[in-house]
């Protein structure tokens, strides 16, 4: 029996085993926050210096930050906690991962495994509370599996759709020895991810693709995840056909590319919801058909036949029937594409195609994103138009979760993958900040903005101190419109007006706090003000700079579909909102 | 449509708690579940019996597979193949009662496993409908307890669900 007595010649503890699986592993980071059950972890982490430990503020931010790391390097984030509350506070960010196939390896300490069941200090099931939202997990019982079940840990994480795994280490499992091992490779007979496409699938779905008279290519999250934006841009320029990319998919294609109709959905182009809606073949890449892109079912593009190329097969028909489904890689399917079209020696339809862009052309000609220029007020998305200007369009861009999230999809332009990070199935409030960490981390050359509103940035705003303790010099850009300004969207649009409970009051004087945090903070109330601040705060590369923007309360988020309204069904024009203001409400 | 889909799930803790909660996440049916570990210690075999239209059970079975902890799984409504179920049922059964059981009883081909002056528990292990008609024929008498064990099925002929 492993125990902690047992001194064998080369056994060590579960604790050193953990930080050297880690270091083994090839982890730089682990996000997190020590507490009882993981402190013998924190003290074979201390003795060592291969694996880096951030120290968050709140486990919630650990998660966000790893899953911000994820999302722009590609490679799995690592988080570490506590048991009991340590663990439960990480929930909310591995509920985000999960909706958005982030690989994320949380491990949890737990109550010694003498004392599971009895309701000990700090006790909660963790396996049993993730379940839902995680992609699997684990609860190690024993020294001797420890080293096995990380490797699982990260091999499940990574492969196939990628997904958040939880690791629950019992205290008792840290101290017992046994020797180490790390396995290079692991195989679960459970667990057989698939990777190629089914190749008469693949030719079928060829076949259909070369027959389109108004073809649409609509693909998501599954490209970024799959590193399959050149395998994309390569299909999508050989055939000539509009592509549009969802809220996940951003920077899967050049946005500035004309090809690109734009993001669809609830608020996506007109051009690319009408698009979608008047497509006769639709080729479905990496995405799931989210009810946020589909509106109402029943009228989801109504005379296309379906080609579904997607590496979870559950994803596909899950919401809408599909005549060619094809389950495989985004970038292997696509590859095998490319070749058989360029060997077929077919090429589309040219006069339908030339039709179809014309078509386009006059979608795109109604402008649907356009705003006030002339206001007084500074407007949103003037905000988001200067910032990608300034930024040359090369900067990471994290966000948290309401209408400036949507104005920054809308107005920044992405070129390349991985530079839009959001939390897009799960809507989660609060991610924007840690995000920009584990991005700065990552990349600590780059330039990281996080988008925000004054009420999600609060969501989170203990961050703050992390930035401190690590100098991540992030430029934070506040869309202050005094709201929670999609609730209050809705609330106008859909509730005659009673904008119950979504005016932010008693708002924190954000340049003091910004100050009190050791950073700089700059209140910008004119628009003729917005661009030198911008370019000031950017110029400040060694300083977290917020950038407090006193927006207009009344702008909403346009184009819009209202839920349960089909593609075409879109809400174009603004109309003056009726809000009651900053001084009438005073 | 009903069908009964049976699977090999690793011998884990959690595995049957996986299984049920992506019934209850996704707002599936389960009208039966039963499970128990197969020769092979590690692995487990669950069989359950659900309902819902084909693009449902089509979810149902992706979801299945995509668990982590099953190994591998058949729907065994598609093919040819036998479903049972045990049942325990425990009757009043004093006086002419008893006279009027024992031919229902071997009429279904059950067997009495336990009995007092007053009671009588059979046994009778067939297919689902074979059971509630057996359970109505006994209503009269006074039912005092039913246990069912839920469906266990394999497939009729040389295939088997193996790893």
């Amino acid at each position: 029996m492993p125990s902690s007595e047992n001194n064998h010649a080369g056994s060590i503890t579960g604790a050193d085993i953990f930080v050297r699986c880690l270091a083994d592993e090839g982890v730089e980071y682990v996000f997190g926050y020590p507490g009882g059950a993981a402190l013998h972890i924190y003290d074979a982490l201390y003795k060592q210096d291969r694996v880096k430990h951030i120290l968050v503020r709140h486990e919630q931010g650990a998660a966000h930050a790893a899953d911000g790391y994820a999302r722009a390097t590609g490679r799995p984030g690592v988080v570490l906690v506590t048991s009991g509350p340590g663990v439960t506070n990480t929930i909310t960010g591995i509920a985000t991962a999960y909706m958005d196939s982030i690989p994320l390896v949380v491990f949890s300490g737990q109550v010694a495994t003498s004392l599971i069941g009895d309701d000990a200090f700090q006790e909660v099931d963790a396996v049993g509370i993730s379940r839902p939202c995680v992609k699997h997990n684990f609860l190690v019982k024993d020294v001797r599996d420890l080293a096995t079940t990380i490797k699982k840990a990260f091999y499940i994480a990574t492969t196939g759709r990628p997904g958040p795994v939880l690791v629950d280490i019992p205290k008792d499992v840290t101290a017992h020895k046994c020797e180490y091992a790390y396995p290079k490779t692991v195989s679960m007979r459970s667990y057989v991810p698939v990777n190629q496409g089914d190749p008469g699938q693949i030719r079928k779905a060829v076949d259909l693709m070369l027959t389109a008279k108004r073809p649409m290519i609509y693909t998501g999250g599954g490209i970024v995840l799959g590193e399959a934006s050149a395998a994309l841009t390569e299909l999508v320029r050989l055939l000539g056909y509009p592509c549009t990319n969802t809220l996940m998919g951003l920077g899967a294609y050049p946005a500035t590319d004309p090809l690109f109709v734009g993001m669809l959905g609830m608020h996506g182009t007109y051009e690319a919801n009408m698009a979608m809606h008047e497509c006769d073949v639709l080729i479905g890449i990496g995405a799931r058909f989210d009810d946020r892109v589909t509106g109402d079912l029943n009228k989801f593009c109504p005379n296309a036949r379906i080609i579904h190329v997607d590496v979870d097969p559950a994803s596909i028909a899950k919401n809408v029937p599909v005549e060619i489904p094809v389950v495989g890689t985004a970038e292997s399917v696509m590859r095998e594409m490319i070749k058989l079209i360029k060997a077929s020696g077919k090429k589309p339809d040219k006069e339908a195609l030339v039709a179809w862009w014309k078509q386009i052309g006059k979608w795109r000609a109604m402008n649907c994103l356009d705003y006030d220029r002339d206001s007084e007020l500074i407007k949103p998305q003037f905000v988001i138009e200067k910032l990608y200007e300034i930024t040359g369009g090369d900067a990471y861009i994290t966000s948290d979760v309401g209408q400036h999230q949507m104005w920054a999809a809308q107005f920044y332009k992405f070129d390349k993958p991985r530079r839009w990070i959001n939390s897009g199935g799960l809507g989660t409030m609060g991610f924007g900040l840690p995000a920009a960490m584990g991005v700065k981390l990552a990349y600590p050359d780059a330039t990281v903005v996080c988008v925000t509103g004054e009420a999600s940035i609060q969501m989170c705003i203990q961050e703050l101190s992390t930035c401190k303790q690590y100098n991540l010099p992030i430029t934070i850009v506040n869309l202050n419109n005094r709201y929670m300004g999609m609730v209050r969207q809705w609330q106008e649009f859909f509730y005659d007006r009673r904008y119950s409970n979504s005016y932010m009051d008693a708002l924190p004087d954000f340049v003091k706090l910004t100050e009190a945090y050791g950073h700089a903070g700059f209140k910008i109330e004119k628009p003729g003000d917005v661009e030198g601040a911008i370019k000031e705060a950017l110029k400040m590369k060694d300083r977290l700079v917020f950038l407090d923007f006193i927006t207009d309360q009344t702008e909403n988020v346009y184009p819009m579909i209202a839920a349960g309204k089909g593609q075409h069904e879109m809400h174009l024009k603004p109309c003056k909102a009726v809000v009651p203001t900053d001084r009438e409400l005073a | 449509m009903r069908h009964t889909i049976s699977m090999l799930l690793e011998n884990e803790s959690g595995a049957l708690s996986r299984v049920a909660n992506l019934f209850s996440a996704r707002g599936y049916n389960i009208e039966s579940l039963t499970v128990a570990p197969t020769e092979d210690p590690t692995l487990s075999r669950l069989t359950l019996v659900t309902r819902g239209s084909d693009d449902v059970i089509e979810q149902i079975t992706k979801q299945l597979n995509k668990l982590v902890d099953v190994v591998k799984l058949v729907d065994l409504t598609e093919g040819r193949h036998i479903e049972r179920e045990m049942l325990l049922i425990k009757v009043h059964a004093g006086g002419t009662a008893r006279t009027k059981i024992e031919p229902l009883i071997k009429e279904f081909q059950g067997r009495i496993i336990d009995e007092t002056e007053t009671t009588c528990t059979i046994e009778l292990t067939d297919a689902s409908d074979r059971l509630d008609a057996f359970v109505k024929a006994l209503d009269y008498a006074g039912i005092i307890e039913v246990v069912r064990s839920g469906v266990s099925g394999i497939a009729r002929g040389e295939k088997g669900l193996r790893v």
